[in-house]
């Protein structure tokens, strides 16, 4: 069975496979569930969501690089009233997984009372708690550049939640293994890396900045090495399951990424590029695998290096 | 939406900037005028957003300008040259608002949407005006088109060296009676129509797209009531819907 070949296990519930598309690139769900159906995912994480509606950053809010791009888009979501009333029961006639609800907040209370929102609902499957948006100003990134901050939102998120909290980073920090430490201390169920590093574009012809908030996440495959490099020294260091993310644009990528310690991967930007980019890493995962001799990619979690 | 490879035809300039290419391919999925198609060029990371200016059976025309170097790229491929493209993306405009006589704006490389528009309206036997906004003579394309079609087409360029001296909102069809209009250029003629006619009528944005099918909120408009993302629920954008601020 393909399946068996591919499954993988997140803190307690089977993806059918490792690939999750990433947070604020593939909306919820509806767009790319009018090209293929989407329940071929192992899961994926929706947009973003506060408590309360965003419109986010003034435009332009992207921007090209070599290999990759510059997002500021800044956390626009209807807010997570919204998204329950909404989003939830219109996702549920397409998709019909456990899904990843990914959390932004602007204070310890304001993510504890959207995490508890949301873990009310049957469809979440997990809290991706994101402490590293790097597009608003006080938005989450501050949580996840300090270890007590980061461990006092955990903390208190996980008081509440009764889903499964993974924590996703930001690698704008000197040490991002404290980061983690501090986070699993604190209660959490996983941890996912890694979020857009900060960048930024001059436009030659007016000398100012492309971004109208002049800095942005850059993301896309020129940031996979760092990723990797990240995701091995972070699954290194704590005994949760980690999530890769960071570039990641094809099946090789995919078990690179678990070969340095992921349990699940996270695609992003190729989400954007190609709107297919998921179904055609799922389905060539099978044929990749052979050619590197890998049965399972279970068999791949069990003999990941737990020391460095 | 669809994603298919199409095959360059031919590619070759209009003006010393704008340049014309039509590919064969799957048009199915575009059906609109004023929807756009995204196109990926080997060499670039994110594709190139351009509007659709023709559709007859499978050849697909765009036409462009050279901007940046996404668009000078475009601008070497050869015929022959096979390219990934998204099709059937954005909203187009409203036909069925036309009325007995819409009026046509466009500006520079805002004028191409509105050559299949017009074709559309005119296979409806619906007597279509259109203003042209230029720089220059030089940089005026596409005027010849309209007029095949059976179209009014009034010229307008700010130095006064072909048409009407001045912007499109000088030219005499501006301020003639019409049922309707559509329009698509730069952000201040855009405002300048906004701000020069009574009657209703539809807008064409432009903004800088991270997919260009609605996943990344790359290009967020605020519009009353809320906000539209420009690829998705726009180009193309009714009059009273829309809010100059962002």
């Amino acid at each position: 069975m393909q399946n068996d070949r591919l499954s993988v296990d997140l803190c307690g519930i089977r993806l059918d496979n490792p690939v999750i598309p990433a947070s604020g690139t593939f909306g919820y769900g509806a767009e790319f569930a009018e090209l293929y159906d989407i329940n071929i995912l192992g899961t994926f994480s929706f947009k973003g969501t506060t408590l309360e509606p965003r419109y986010g950053n003034p435009v332009p809010r992207i921007a090209e690089c070599t290999a990759g791009m510059i997002n500021a888009v800044g956390l626009q979501n209807p807010g997570v009233h919204h998204v329950i009333s909404e989003e939830l029961p219109r996702m549920k006639e397409y998709f019909h997984k456990p899904v990843m609800a990914n959390v932004s907040g602007f204070s310890v209370e304001e993510y504890r009372e959207t995490v508890s929102l949301l873990s009310e609902e049957e469809q979440v499957g997990w809290i991706e708690l994101n402490i590293s948006c790097p597009n608003v100003h006080g938005g989450g990134m501050s949580f996840g550049t300090d270890p007590k901050a980061a461990a006092e939102v955990v903390a208190a998120v996980k008081a509440v939640s009764k889903k499964s909290v993974i924590v996703k980073l930001t690698p704008n920090v000197t040490d991002i293994v404290s980061i983690a430490k501090a986070c699993e201390a604190a209660g959490a169920d996983g941890i996912s890396l890694i979020n857009t590093l900060l960048g930024m574009r001059i436009d030659l012809r007016t000398q100012k900045p492309v971004i109208r908030n002049v800095m942005g996440g850059f993301s896309g495959p020129a940031v996979f090495p760092v990723a990797l490099r990240m995701v091995w020294q972070v699954s290194h260091a704590v005994s949760v399951p980690v999530v890769g993310m960071g570039g990641v644009s094809s099946a090789e990528d995919v078990l690179e990424m678990m070969m340095a310690g992921a349990r699940a991967v996270e695609i992003g930007s190729a989400n954007l590029v190609d709107p297919f980019a998921c179904k055609k890493i799922i389905e060539a995962l099978p044929e990749t695998m052979d050619r590197f001799g890998i049965r399972t990619l279970r068999e791949l979690v069990v003999s990941q290096p737990r020391e460095c | 939406m669809k994603d298919s490879i199409f095959t360059v035809i031919s590619n070759i300039n209009l003006t010393e900037l704008v340049l014309e290419m039509r590919l064969r391919g799957d048009t199915s999925a575009i059906t609109n005028p004023g929807q756009f198609v995204n196109l990926k060029l080997p060499e670039f990371y994110l594709r190139r957003p351009i509007s659709v200016a023709d559709v007859t059976g499978d050849v697909l025309t765009i036409a462009y300008k050279v901007v940046g170097k996404g668009t000078a790229s475009m601008a070497e491929i050869a015929a022959g040259t096979r390219l990934d493209i998204l099709t059937g993306l954005g909203n187009g405009y409203d036909l069925t608002k036309a009325g007995e006589k819409p009026l046509l704006i466009g500006g520079g490389v805002g004028v191409p949407p509105l050559l299949w528009l017009a074709k559309k309206l005119r296979e409806q036997e619906i007597p279509v005006d259109v203003v042209l906004g230029f720089n220059t003579a030089s940089e005026v394309f596409y005027q010849e088109c309209f007029e095949a079609l059976g179209c009014r087409v009034e010229v307008t360029t700010a130095d006064g060296s072909l048409g009407t001296k001045g912007f499109v909102t000088d030219a005499a069809l501006f301020s003639e009676a019409h049922s309707y209009f559509y329009t698509c250029g730069p952000l201040p003629m855009l405002r300048a129509v906004y701000n020069g006619t009574d009657i209703d009528g539809e807008f064409s944005f432009e903004e800088r797209m991270g997919c260009g099918f609605g996943a990344c909120m790359g290009c967020s408009q605020k519009v009353r009531g809320g906000s539209k993302r420009i690829c998705k629920d726009g180009p193309v954008l009714r009059k009273e819907e829309i809010l100059w601020e962002n």
